[in-house]
Order: structure tokens, then C-alpha cells, then sequence
């Protein structure tokens, strides 16, 4: 099923974000997506981060810089993002298996260039950032306190396509 | 224009481009354990497909967590077990009979050159040392690969990396890919495909290219791939002695599968490891690594041998040699899991394993174990541990614990001194 994008976001100033800080490997003998929950990011030391925080319960958007998602294949890690709401994430670069397992799920992995990041990052240290998602347009719009800026951003037809149907196995199995 | 392996195998494997850039194709392999497969099964179930496109070309294990240490583990293998048995997927391995995946399937003679090969496991790049293109993937893909025998990658760019000179004594391949995922960085081959090229390769035992292959992915490469030549047919002979008539015509066929001379690389890059030390990393990047000299004296407080990194018979021989008649530092938990049956059975007729337990280690079954921190051997906050593993990052091994990546033999002199230590002044 078409997921929704955008939302408030979080911000994780750090590059090379892994698997095993999104989610530990003790809570990979849950065999469901929604007992992943709680443990969200909960390895993840990174000043002024509260994996138990309200910023984060609140965030539907999170932005990160390089090598987002290094590690691990497990698909745990954008399980959890999805199971606490979180379906788009922005990030400098990824990591292959995580951005695949993103876009597998029919979630958001969208890449912007260092620039566009660093921007993103300035309007976050103003307070609180909305993030709205046109993905037919490939535009993002980050809004905060009055001020708004705006980007374009590249998506591979493929991983378009498999957002558009929900995921890759609806896609895989019509097709094959 | 001429192709590199990986554009080879992909050329014989395509099964679809849906999209301009994006490569579908047939699956010789679909490995599976029991940590990432169960919700692929549930799903498949859940969505009234629960089918197998091949039960020949599914393997699978029971490694990460075995035996079960919990309700939940034993729900997860059961899982597995039922499925495996429901398909008649014969390739199934058990308590008693299973070992790590990455060593256990190359033992089984599972993989072949010019073979595509994935597995919800990131490490699954190890099966390149074979000359197959093997891709670590999440739980959707190995969903997909299951029921429909197929996975989509973007076209291979192709790093070359030319591994030359002259390995000293004491220098093995951990210590060789160590550096290199030193040089170029944990990002520095995302979304592409190490070729590992060289006299260095050429001279490696399998069991060594297993171990360049299997860190491919601590540089981000979504494959590690090496030449299959006569080593790799040694390797196969049994599996394949009734495919060819020769070893020679074996390794003949197996040549198709080459790089062309006139191949385009993205990037060549040429190291010359002769002065190359025994190396070990020091943070919690795969890439944060220096020679064991600087880290020399570091304390640790447990030494594990063993993973899909350096779980082998050969990387047993190798700490055994170094522990034989020795004693481990008195605070020091030393543990040892040989990655398969096969190899424990091994060295326990070599006598390895009276060496590794008159040393002081706890020998433990062939398991993943202590490596991802979900099963045993987990540190306690504020430990460190000595490891043959391929991944330091922050509490992998158990919250607020430390890893130090590095060869057998260090680990092994490591034990014995109870500080990082160079093993080739023992």
C-alpha cells in the first residue's frame, strides 16, 4: 500500500549512521515489524539525541548526512523508522542494502547534495522543520519559523516506481 | 569494449530491465538463516504465496543464534525448520550439522564461478572469493528472491583493486583488507564492486580470499569479487570432478567468466603490501585502523576467534600455532567458535582443539556467536574485545562494549599477553 511522506523531521548531525545504532541486533529475534518499536535509534550516542525524546516521537521526516545506514542487511532498520511513523528520510548518501530496503518497503530515501543538506541543517537549528514531499515533482519543501527554502531532488524510476507500488514485492509480483 | 566479471555475470543472468539503469536477474542462489528469513516467510504467508521458485537453489541455516537461547530464538528457527521442511528444501542445516552460512555453503561446494548469489545477510559478499556475483540484501529482496528467483541491482561500477608484492611472515589477508578499508574509507565502494586483482590474490588460499571478499561490504562494495583460477577449482574438485573431465578443463571453463583485458574500471587502485604490517582497528569505523605496533598494550578483556570473517581451519591453524604450549592472561575470556562442523571435526583431529583449551579458550559450537552481540560471548559495558570479526561499531558486541578488528594471529598473541600484541615476537 502508497505510503504518505513529510512531516515534522528530526536531525542526526552525523555521517556513517549504522544499522546497529538504528537498531541492536539483541532485538532482531522479534519475527514482527511492530515489536521493533521502542528500541528506535537506541544505540545511537549523539549530543543533544533522545531516542526516548518527543522530537523524535513526533518526527515523520529524518535528515542525516553521509553513508546513512551502514552495516548490517537487516531490514529491521527502516522497519523501525516505519513502524514509528517515519517514511521519508533525507540523507547526503546511503548505504546500498539500506537504501534499497527502504525503497523495497515503498519508504523514501531520498538523497540531496552536500549543500542542500548543510541548508537543511541551518533551517533545523531554528526550531522546528516541516517537511512536505511532492514525489511526483521530486520537490521538497522544509519549513520553519517563517522561513521556507525548497529542493529538487533525483529518484531512480525504479525506486520511484516501487514507492508508487506500495513496495517490491507487489512490484516483483506482478511482473514476474 | 570488453567486461568485467561482474558486467559478464550480469549479461548471462538478465532477466529484465524495467527501467533504463536497472538490472533484474535470475538467482542461482538464494541463501537464507534464520535471523532475516522468518518475516519473509510470514509475509509470504500472510499474502497467500507461500512458495518457493526453486527448492534446489534455496540453502539454508540455523547460524546466528543456535541453539536456540530463548523462546523467541526457538521461534525464529522453527520458523525456518517448518518452512524448510514444507518445501522440501533438502539443503537445510540444523542443530549438529549447521556452521556460519559464509563458511558452511563454499564448504557444501554451493557456490560456482559466474554464479548470482544473495542472502539477507550483509557479509553474503564473501561468496565473491568464487568469482560469483554475491550480494548481501534485506528481508523484501530475499522475499522476492524466494518465491520469484530474481533481484534487481543498478549496473556494477567496478573498483579494481591490484594487491602486489610480497606478503612478510605474520601477514595475512585480515591484515591486508584491514588496510585496505583503511585507505579507501567504510564508503569508499558503496554501490560498487571490488575486483580484488594482484599476485597477492593469485597466491591466497580460498579461505583467504574469503576473507578480502567477506569486508568488501565494510567499504560499502555490494560485492567482493576474485578471479576463479585453479585454487578455486582445488576448492570445487569434489563438487565438480563429474562436470569435467580434468582440473585443467575445469579451470579453462571457469575462465569465461575473467575480466577482459580492455574491461573499464571506475577506479584502479594498486597496493604493494610488501611492507604491509599486521594491522587492527581502533574505533568504531571498520576504516579506523593502524598497525598493531601503535596499539600495542591496549588491554582487552576478551579474545574471540572465529565468524565468517576468520572462523576457518586455516585461521585456526594459525592462533594454534602461536598458542601452542601458552596460556592465556589470567583476565582474559578467550573463546573460539569454529565456523563449521567440518572444521571443528577438523581441528579437534589436528589436536587445534586441545591447543586452543589447554591455553584456557572456551571452545563453543560452530555459531555466529559472539560477533553481532545477540547470542553469546556479549561484553559488558566498558569491555573490549580482541576479534577476528569484521565489524568494531559502537556496542556490536554488546552495549558499551569495544571490538578490535584483527588477524587470528594477533588475536591469539593477544590472549596470551592480554594486551594487543604482535604475534610474530611469540
Amino acid at each position: 500500500m502508497k505510503k504518505t511522506f513529510g512531516g515534522p523531521a528530526i536531525f542526526l548531525d552525523r555521517s556513517d549512521i549504522n544499522t546497529d545504532e538504528i537498531i541492536p541486533a539483541k532485538y532482531l529475534t522479534e519475527v514482527t515489524k511492530e515489536a521493533l518499536k521502542p528500541y528506535i535509534l537506541e544505540d545511537l550516542k549523539l549530543e543533544g539525541f533522545d531516542p526516548k525524546g518527543e522530537v523524535l516521537k513526533n518526527a515523520r521526516v529524518l535528515v542525516a548526512r553521509e553513508n546513512f545506514g551502514c552495516g548490517s542487511s537487516r531490514e529491521h532498520a527502516p522497519w523501525v523508522f516505519e513502524v514509528n511513523g517515519i517514511h521519508t528520510i533525507i540523507a547526503q548518501s546511503y548505504a546500498r542494502i539500506f537504501r534499497q530496503n527502504t525503497f523495497n518497503g515503498g519508504m523514501l530515501a531520498i538523497e540531496l547534495p552536500q549543500a542542500d543538506i548543510d541548508r537543511l541543517f541551518a533551517l533545523g537549528k531554528d526550531g522546528a522543520v516541516e517537511i512536505t514531499v511532492d514525489l511526483e515533482g521530486q520537490t521538497l519543501k522544509a519549513r520553519a519559523d517563517g522561513s521556507e527554502e525548497n529542493f529538487s531532488f533525483d529518484i531512480s524510476p525504479f525506486d520511484k516506481a516501487l514507492v508508487q507500488a506500495g513496495g517490491w514485492v507487489d512490484f516483483a509480483d506482478a511482473r514476474y | 569494449m570488453g567486461k568485467t566479471i561482474a558486467e559478464k555475470i550480469f549479461t548471462a543472468h538478465l532477466r529484465d530491465e524495467p527501467f533504463p539503469g536497472t538490472y533484474v536477474l535470475d538467482l542461482d542462489r538464494v541463501l537464507c538463516h534464520e535471523i532475516t528469513t522468518p518475516v519473509a516467510i510470514a509475509d509470504l504467508e500472510a499474502r497467500g504465496k507461500d512458495r518457493v521458485f526453486d527448492n534446489t537453489k534455496i540453502k539454508a541455516v540455523i547460524d546466528h543464534v543456535t541453539p536456540a537461547k530463548d523462546s523467541k530464538t526457538a521461534l525464529q528457527g522453527k520458523m525456518l525448520r517448518d518452512w524448510a521442511h514444507r518445501h522440501a528444501i533438502k539443503d537445510f542445516f540444523d542443530v549438529g550439522h549447521n556452521g556460519v552460512c559464509h563458511a558452511l555453503f563454499p564448504e557444501k561446494g554451493y557456490i560456482r564461478p559466474g554464479f548470482t548469489v544473495i542472502m539477507g545477510d550483509s557479509h553474503t559478499c564473501t561468496h565473491g572469493a568464487f568469482g560469483a556475483f554475491a550480494a548481501g540484501v534485506g528481508t523484501t529482496d530475499l522475499e522476492v528472491g524466494i518465491l520469484k528467483g530474481v533481484c534487481a541491482f543498478r549496473k556494477p561500477k567496478t573498483i579494481r583493486i591490484n594487491l602486489t608484492g610480497t606478503l612478510a611472515p605474520g601477514v595475512y589477508a585480515k591484515d591486508v583488507i584491514l588496510y585496505v578499508i583503511g585507505q579507501i574509507g567504510v564508503n569508499g565502494a558503496t554501490d560498487r564492486v571490488i575486483e580484488f586483482r594482484g599476485n597477492i590474490v593469485d597466491e591466497m588460499s580460498m579461505e583467504a580470499r574469503m576473507t578480502l571478499s567477506n569486508m568488501a561490504i565494510e567499504a560499502g562494495g555490494t560485492s567482493g569479487i576474485c578471479l576463479p583460477d585453479m585454487t578455486t577449482v582445488e576448492y570445487l574438485w569434489p563438487f565438480i570432478q563429474n562436470d569435467y573431465p580434468s582440473k585443467e578443463a575445469a579451470c579453462e571453463d571457469f575462465r569465461r567468466w575473467h575480466s577482459d583485458e580492455d574491461a573499464v574500471y571506475e577506479k584502479v587502485l594498486d597496493f604493494d603490501v610488501s611492507k604491509l604490517e599486521p594491522m587492527v582497528t581502533y574505533g568504531y569505523k571498520p576504516d579506523c585502523v593502524k598497525a598493531v605496533a601503535e596499539m600495542a598494550g591496549a588491554r582487552v578483556d576478551q579474545v574471540y576467534i572465529g565468524t565468517c570473517t576468520n572462523g576457518r581451519i586455516e585461521d585456526l591453524r594459525v592462533a594454534a600455532a602461536v598458542l601452542k604450549g601458552k596460556k592465556i592472561a589470567e583476565h582474559v575470556r578467550g573463546i573460539v567458535s569454529p565456523a563449521t562442523p567440518k572444521i571443528f571435526k577438523d581441528a579437534l583431529h589436528e589436536g587445534i582443539i586441545d591447543i586452543f583449551m589447554d591455553a584456557g579458550f572456551c571452545v563453543t559450537n560452530p555459531t555466529c556467536g559472539a560477533c553481532l552481540g545477540m547470542s553469546n560471548g556479549v561484553l559488558a559495558e566498558g569491555e573490549v574485545c580482541a576479534s577476528t570479526s569484521n565489524r568494531n561499531f559502537n556496542g556490536r558486541m554488546g552495549k558499551g562494549g569495544m571490538v578490535h578488528l584483527m588477524s587470528p594471529a594477533t588475536a591469539a598473541a593477544t590472549a596470551i599477553a592480554g594486551v594487543i600484541a604482535d604475534a610474530r615476537k611469540f
